[in-house]
């Protein structure tokens, strides 16, 4: 089996618009949770969210692409050329037939979704756009990277809400490792922030009205976020041969279903999980320096997280540092596993634990080192990066330090 | 009983998960099956039927800081009586 390694790394984001701007506001622990501009908040309850912000599409598409890309495919297709470039590699071959593109997404084209059914409901405008369709289809991210990045390989999206980024590189690393493919450009995108789908989320009642607390006291509950992230992997020996700088190593993936409540977290299956990707990546509990949280800010989700990690790791559990990159850019949902992934590459190649911000103080629930506020230098040696969707879906990867 | 208390408890009935065919002013939520799934579709409906809005977060311990039957009337009555004072 090859060993499978980043060689590039792309991402748009509440932060910043690519990895150096992203990476710099995440060790920075600055928050980007901030006013709504998309669209009209009067009267939205929710005031905040975590948009991306100063995104141009013009800037990286002409009109005539734009008439079907939905920004969801817009930021996917700038995070993977950002990634490609980043890893050298280029498609012109045969490499391009032998690359996967496995993509991320909770809900697709959601603003192309909501523009139309206004019109048409709102506006009672009989006429919709004619190319909504395309545009729409919660495979196009994966389509529309394949297509501008000329990667002929095998191409899907993975939908399974806030874990359908993890899902999506666990998959496309298992293709590298097995030989299925030569390389893969894997990740997620998300771009839900309309009307519609923030009063949808307002009626669940499960947002922080300011600001994204994880696994502190006091916290409110998530905020929802936009975003997207693309990593590049190859075998270890590709890499080598052509002299590629390499970022991180994935060394193991791992899945599990909650079987059980449809919104409700279950420590039973994040931990399991948690076991199988350590399992897959021959680690023990102890070889695991820190956690790149799922830590949504929910009560339910930091508390049971928690319990799941506490049952894993045991007494080791206390050593660990474990951080919620959601406290700064809140949830993308099924973009998060790639940003995070993101965080958690750095994180490992630069000796950096990124904050969990917002944090006020200690919830008994909550008695872990979840690196409060302030980013810490550290040595890591292996990482977990942790993704539990509405549905009961787990996915977790484990990452090495390249050496 | 006023009017409200008994629409109320008649959203609450629709509800509930344990086999009854009363319910009164002191019940427990928690004692009628309601789980936070629930009283969230539970607020809905309130909101639904009085045309009000109803501020809860469902990240507290207790949804709406609910516990008995008696706490979401005094809510929505609470919540009504504001709305007929003019502005």
């Amino acid at each position: 089996m090859n060993r499978v390694v980043i060689t590039g790394l792309g991402a748009v984001t509440p932060l910043g618009l690519d990895v150096p701007s992203y990476w710099a506001g995440l060790k920075a622990g600055t928050d980007g949770i901030r006013p709504i501009e998309q669209f009209q908040r009067e009267t939205l309850n929710q005031k905040v969210l975590g948009e991306v912000k100063g995104f141009d599409p013009l800037k990286h598409f002409d009109d005539r692409q734009l008439n079907t890309l939905d920004r969801v495919s817009q930021i996917a297709v700038v995070a993977a050329r950002e990634a490609i470039k980043h890893s050298g590699l280029s498609f012109e071959g045969e490499l391009a037939d032998r690359t996967a593109t496995i993509i991320g997404t909770g809900v697709g084209g959601q603003t192309t979704i909501d523009d139309s059914y206004r019109r048409l409901y709102g506006d009672k405008n009989p006429r919709v756009f004619p190319l909504n369709i395309p545009k729409l289809m919660v495979n196009a991210p994966a389509s529309q990277i394949s297509m501008h990045c000329g990667l002929r390989g095998p191409a899907f999206v993975v939908a399974s809400a806030c874990a359908s980024a993890t899902h999506a590189i666990g998959l496309g690393y298992q293709f590298v490792r097995s030989g299925l493919s030569e390389a893969a450009v894997v990740g997620g995108a998300e771009a839900c922030l309309t009307y519609g789908s923030i009063k949808c989320w307002e009626a669940m009642r499960v947002m922080a009205p300011d600001k994204v607390r994880p696994f502190s006291k006091d916290r409110k509950g998530m905020i929802i976020g936009e975003g997207a992230a693309v990593l590049v992997l190859e075998t270890e020996e590709a890499a080598r041969k052509r002299g590629a700088e390499i970022l991180g190593e994935i060394a193991g993936f791992g899945m599990s279903a909650d079987a059980k409540d449809i919104t409700a977290p279950d420590a039973g299956g994040m931990g399991r999980a948690v076991k199988a990707a350590l399992s897959d990546a021959s680690l023990n509990p102890a070889d695991i320096h820190y956690i790149n949280a799922h830590g949504t800010g929910t009560t339910a989700n930091d508390r049971t997280e928690t319990e799941a990690i506490k049952a894993v790791f045991g007494g080791h559990a206390n050593k660990l540092s474990i951080s919620a990159t959601k406290s700064m850019i809140g949830h993308a949902l099924g973009a998060a596993g790639a940003l995070e992934m993101v965080a958690t590459i750095m994180s490992l190649r630069e000796g950096v634990v990124t904050p969990t911000i917002n944090y006020l103080g200690l919830d008994p629930d909550c008695d872990l080192d979840y690196v409060p506020n302030e980013a810490r230098d550290m040595k890591i040696d292996a990482a977990l990066s942790n993704s539990f969707a509405f549905g009961g879906l787990n996915a977790v990867l484990a990452a090495k330090r390249y050496q | 009983m006023s009017d409200v208390a008994t629409d109320v408890m008649s959203v609450i009935k629709k509800k509930i998960r344990v086999d009854r065919s009363e319910i009164t002013m002191d019940d427990r939520l928690a004692d009628l099956g309601l789980e936070s799934l629930d009283a969230l579709e539970l607020v809905f409906d309130l909101e639904e039927k009085f045309e009000i809005e109803i501020p809860v977060n469902a990240n507290d311990a207790q949804i709406g800081g609910f516990e008995k039957v008696s706490d979401v009337v005094a809510a929505v009555q609470k919540i009504i009586d504001k709305k007929a004072q003019p502005a």
